[in-house]
């Protein structure tokens, strides 16, 4: 593990930082994080100083007219006018537009789930095309570590970081990984997954259900999982009596239940010589045939009720054989009927749940919560890319390209004095996507940025599946589940002492900064003479910019030490790079 | 090799040789350091939560109802104090004089995520704000204080505690495991001169990275990461060590043998006894808050009763008497109150797999010591157990009582991130009857 991190980590960074100082210079005015960076900026360039200046005197609806990623498609200029009418509408003026060098950080991780390689870095900045942005867009979405990420972020979505007993993760990221492979439409990938049936190796999808089936509960957690996850719709209360706040009714969390009591799941077990007891084979996910065609409740007054199959109040045929004989799949009949239509929930879920991913919120909290009585913050915008997923046929990498080229996504993660009051959803308020929201790094994303970026920068996917499960070890240390019925879980890996201690003591980044031969460290001292060159190459691969002059004076003091500690010097200086906030958090 | 002057705690040494790293040579600037005597407060007050993830059936625990059709197979016995709870807790009843059940619970919220909401926080759950979860209110309280505890002030040992919310990340529960391995605490072969040559450029990095207008999240990643140093570096950290206990204390506490539950209700045993055994020693090192997790789920949709008198119930009844007996033998128990609850209660309606479900509209918690009266049942549910027949009770009725035995004034209102006023336990009351 040792030797495997510390030279993967070092060929990927030594191999990054080639070019790093000739990329330097660019980036100087990039950062719109560093005041000195900023400050020299302008006295380096005297005229986009000026014009700077300016820009900030002029009203901002004014100065975003022109803001475009180089993408032509008319979709992002409704997007653009839809939350510049929110920013109006509260008085609320946006931010500047991220610097090259913040948004390919930024842009990376959310799309492809780790940092730039240090060569894409310097490439972006040096390009001059208009459209380089977009174009930047739709390579990411060509990276195999696409699908690897969105893969994870489903898998998380729909079995949890801990698969439960008897569900396969393999099975489950082998669909997705499919799924994101070949881009499959967005409703087609639902019905599998919701009507899914059979082995859980050979049909992954089958995982999901699986995952919901933990304790015997006549499909109440499958049903309360599927509503939520793809159709944004909480109705797991409304088991027990009519929903609160809107129209939803405890019959009709019955209806959709209906629709999953033909489960039945086989487990089939072989002896494990190794150790000397039985363990599970396969599993397969069954359907009961001759199930009752209604499931009875109990009302809040005791009153015992009868609920038959039905979508909001739309009868389903399910009396019916299927080809081979046996009661149709009432599972499959709800898939479909979740995705009829112009504009079904299942779409207008997804886009919510996808914008929510790279903005840090959606159009409503929680994100999975859509209905009338949560509102969302920009209803028509919402509509819109509801109706247009749909018209896209479910297209995922179109839904992704809209939001990545759109103005909003494109503004840096600074807030200013005329919009860190009013538009601060981490505080309570209404998100408005003025400025881009800080969120922090996956134990995925960081884990990819440190190690396994190496390996689809380099050499393919050759070790995709040992890659994944050394991962997943190392993942399952800030997992604790909780055993019950709906699998909740719950991680360490969220801010707390238990990450800073990882992030400082742990193997991980012990090995990242190893000073032995071969490793990043000892390239950099034998490739890179001068200290201030070396300084700047780990400022470059870690935070993706240069270092101000305080750190650049700081770091200089550090490494003035006799030869036989400089590689301990730099140990710690990459170290502190790091553990920085600046290094963990998206912005 | 120990650089560190005697009688000085490392967290102080640390904290200043990050701030002088650059400018003045170590050894130079130790030689001004005052001595510092550390010295351990007796009598600090503490709550220690047993957390009953999935929600326990209090019917079959606290309640009981002999002659319903929704009794269920246990009997009840009598207790040390004025009332009766189940005969699988022979010995819990027998510390029943420091001990209370509080049978009218009703707190609407039957989903394992809302329901440890708002049962952690006292209030339910709000698109936007988030609330602090009880143990973050209190380490904000008391653990801010407390200038010698260089362990976190909110620690949760295998528990399911919740979000410091707006109290901010400082506050954050301090996860652990019933083993009390804190893994990777240890430095390895980095010295502390190198540690404040780390930190001090961190603390550069951090510094600009905050100051460039991004939130709060910066600043509550610079308050972590001194939390995670000054306990790698502190001696207080002995307090996890379950194992610096002498084997006779840590048997009272896990039990012996195996019990009818076979090696499953053997192992959860030892963690939640375990746990209880480490929050012990956490309180007696300053920690005010302590969450213990009981190591498995009371999410019984099945087979409850076997799986109570089997499993759960032996394993919780060993553990709670010892923790009871051993706070009342080092003088403790007055000074730290104990609260047991889950998310919520179990349906009184016994369904077809023998189980019970979910149900939050009437039932108990288990609440005592700390100097809150003793062996009372307040409240009560109709024979069925279907409602309470007495005024009912939320959670922030539980957690204004714990403030009054902690000492946290009720009336203490916090601020949340857009100004908007909060106040404790939600501005309940404590229960009366439990007030000495």
């Amino acid at each position: 593990m040792r030797m495997w991190c510390g030279s993967r980590m070092a060929r990927w960074v030594a191999a990054s930082l080639a070019v790093a100082i000739s990329a330097s210079v660019a980036m100087t005015a990039e950062e719109p994080g560093s005041k000195d960076a900023k400050s020299k900026a302008i006295a380096k360039d005297a005229k986009s100083g000026t014009k700077k200046a300016a820009d900030e005197a002029k009203p901002a609806g004014k100065k975003r007219e022109e803001f475009t990623t180089g993408s032509s498609d008319v979709l992002i200029s409704y997007i653009n006018e839809q939350i510049r009418q929110g920013w109006a509408d509260n008085e609320v003026e946006p931010s500047e537009v991220a610097g090259d060098g913040e948004w390919i950080r930024r842009v990376y991780l959310d799309i492809v789930g780790h940092v730039p390689p240090m060569e894409d870095i310097e490439k972006f900045l040096a390009d001059k095309d208009k459209a380089k942005r977009s174009k930047l867009i739709d390579k990411l979405l060509d990276d195999p570590a696409y699908v690897r990420h969105w893969t994870t972020v489903w898998a998380n979505l729909t079995i949890g970081q801990t698969a439960p007993r008897d569900v396969s993760r393999k099975g489950m990221e082998k669909f997705l990984r499919e799924a994101f492979t070949r881009n499959r439409p967005w409703n087609e990938v639902v019905v599998d997954i919701v009507a899914a049936e059979g082995n859980y190796e050979e049909n992954g999808a089958v995982n999901y259900i699986l995952a919901q089936m933990v304790m015997p509960d006549d499909g109440v957690q499958a049903t309360a999982k599927t509503t939520r996850l793809f159709m944004g719709m909480q109705v797991q209360c409304t088991q027990c009596h009519n929903h609160p706040f809107n129209d939803w009714q405890q019959r009709q969390f019955w209806e959709f239940n209906n629709f999953f009591r033909q489960l039945t799941k086989r487990t089939v077990q072989k002896y494990d010589a190794k150790a000397g007891r039985n363990v599970t084979d396969y599993v397969e996910l069954n359907r009961r045939d001759n199930v009752d065609d209604h499931v009875t409740y109990e009302r809040r007054n005791g009153l015992i009720e009868a609920a038959y199959p039905r979508y909001f109040g739309q009868d389903a045929e399910v009396a019916k054989k299927d080809k081979d004989g046996w009661d149709v799949n009432r599972r499959e009949v709800l898939a479909k009927l979740m995705t009829e239509g112009e504009k079904p929930l299942v779409s207008l879920a997804m886009v919510n749940r996808m914008w929510s991913q790279f903005f840090g919120y959606g159009f409503t909290k929680p994100v999975d919560d859509l209905g009338p009585h949560n509102p969302a913050s920009h209803p028509d915008l919402l509509d819109r890319l509801g109706a247009e997923f749909v018209k896209s046929r479910y297209d995922v990498k179109q839904l992704v390209r809209w939001i990545c080229n759109s103005e909003a996504y494109n503004l840096t993660s600074q807030a200013t004095k005329a919009n860190e009051e009013k538009d601060n959803p981490a505080a309570g308020t209404t998100a408005l996507f003025s400025h881009v929201y800080l969120k922090s790094m996956s134990a995925e994303q960081l884990y990819d940025s440190l190690i396994v970026a190496t390996n689809a920068h380099k050499s393919g996917r050759s070790s995709w599946e040992q890659a994944e499960d050394k991962k997943r070890v190392w993942l399952r240390q800030f997992v604790t589940t909780f055993g019950t019925d709906e699998g909740d879980e719950s991680t360490t890996f969220n801010g707390s002492i238990p990450q800073a201690l990882m992030m400082m003591n742990g193997e991980l980044v012990k090995d990242a900064i190893s000073a032995q031969k071969g490793s990043f460290l000892n390239a950099i001292l034998s490739e890179t003479p001068q200290d201030k060159d070396r300084i700047r190459r780990l400022y470059l691969t870690t935070l993706g910019r240069n270092p101000n002059a305080k750190e650049q004076q700081m770091a200089a003091g550090v490494v003035r030490v006799p030869n036989d500690q400089k590689l301990a010097a730099y140990q710690d200086m990459f170290w502190a790079l790091l553990n920085s906030n600046e290094f963990i958090f998206i912005h | 090799m120990n650089l560190i002057p005697a009688g000085m705690t490392r967290r102080h040494f640390l904290s200043h040789m990050a701030a002088s790293a650059a400018t003045i040579p170590a050894v130079q600037f130790m030689q001004h350091l005052q001595v510092h005597a550390e010295t351990v407060k007796k009598n600090q007050k503490a709550c220690i939560l047993m957390w009953m993830g999935g929600g326990p059936p209090t019917i079959d625990l606290w309640d009981l109802k002999p002659g319903s059709k929704n009794g269920g197979e246990f009997k009840p016995i009598s207790t040390k104090g004025d009332c009766q709870i189940t005969e699988h807790l022979p010995k819990t009843a027998a510390q029943f004089d420091v001990l209370n059940v509080v049978r009218s619970m009703s707190t609407r919220e039957a989903d394992h995520g809302r329901g440890r909401y708002f049962m952690h926080s006292a209030y339910v759950p709000n698109p936007t704000v988030v609330h602090p979860t009880f143990g973050s209110v209190v380490s904000h309280e008391l653990g801010t204080k407390r200038k010698d505890l260089e362990i976190p002030s909110f620690v949760s040992i295998g528990g399911d505690p919740g979000s410091p919310g707006f109290l901010g990340m400082s506050n954050a529960a301090f996860v652990v495991n019933t083993q009390g391995q804190i893994r990777n605490a240890d430095m390895g072969d980095i010295d502390q001169r190198r540690l404040a040559s780390r930190l001090a450029m961190l603390g550069t990095i951090e510094d600009n990275f905050i100051a460039s207008n991004r939130g709060d999240a910066p600043q509550a990643h610079k308050d972590v990461y001194k939390k995670a140093t000054d306990l790698m570096t502190s001696k207080q950290m002995t307090a996890f060590r379950v194992d610096k206990e002498d084997a006779k204390t840590i048997e009272k506490y896990t039990g012996t043998g195996t019990p009818t539950g076979g090696m499953r209700g053997m192992r959860g045993n030892n963690d939640f006894g375990r746990g209880l055994l480490m929050a012990r020693r956490l309180v007696e090192a300053g920690v005010p808050f302590i969450e213990v997790g009981f190591g498995q789920s009371w999410d019984l949709h099945n087979d409850v009763f076997n799986r109570l008198k089997t499993a759960h119930l032996p394993m919780m009844d060993t553990a709670i008497s010892a923790l009871v007996s051993d706070l009342k033998e080092r003088s403790m128990i007055n000074d730290v109150v104990l609260v047991w609850m889950g998310e919520f209660g179990r349906t009184p309606r016994i369904n077809q797999n023998v189980g019970r479900d979910h149900w939050a509209a009437s039932w108990s918690v288990m609440i005592g010591g700390g100097g809150l009266k003793g062996g009372q049942a307040v409240g009560a549910t109709d024979a069925d157990g279907l409602t309470c027949t007495t005024k009912p009770y939320l959670p922030g009725n539980i957690w204004a009582t714990a403030c009054h035995a902690l000492g946290i004034p009720t009336t203490t209102v916090h601020t949340s991130k857009r100004g908007r006023p909060m106040k404790i336990a939600n501005g309940e009351a404590p229960i009366a009857e439990l007030i000495a």
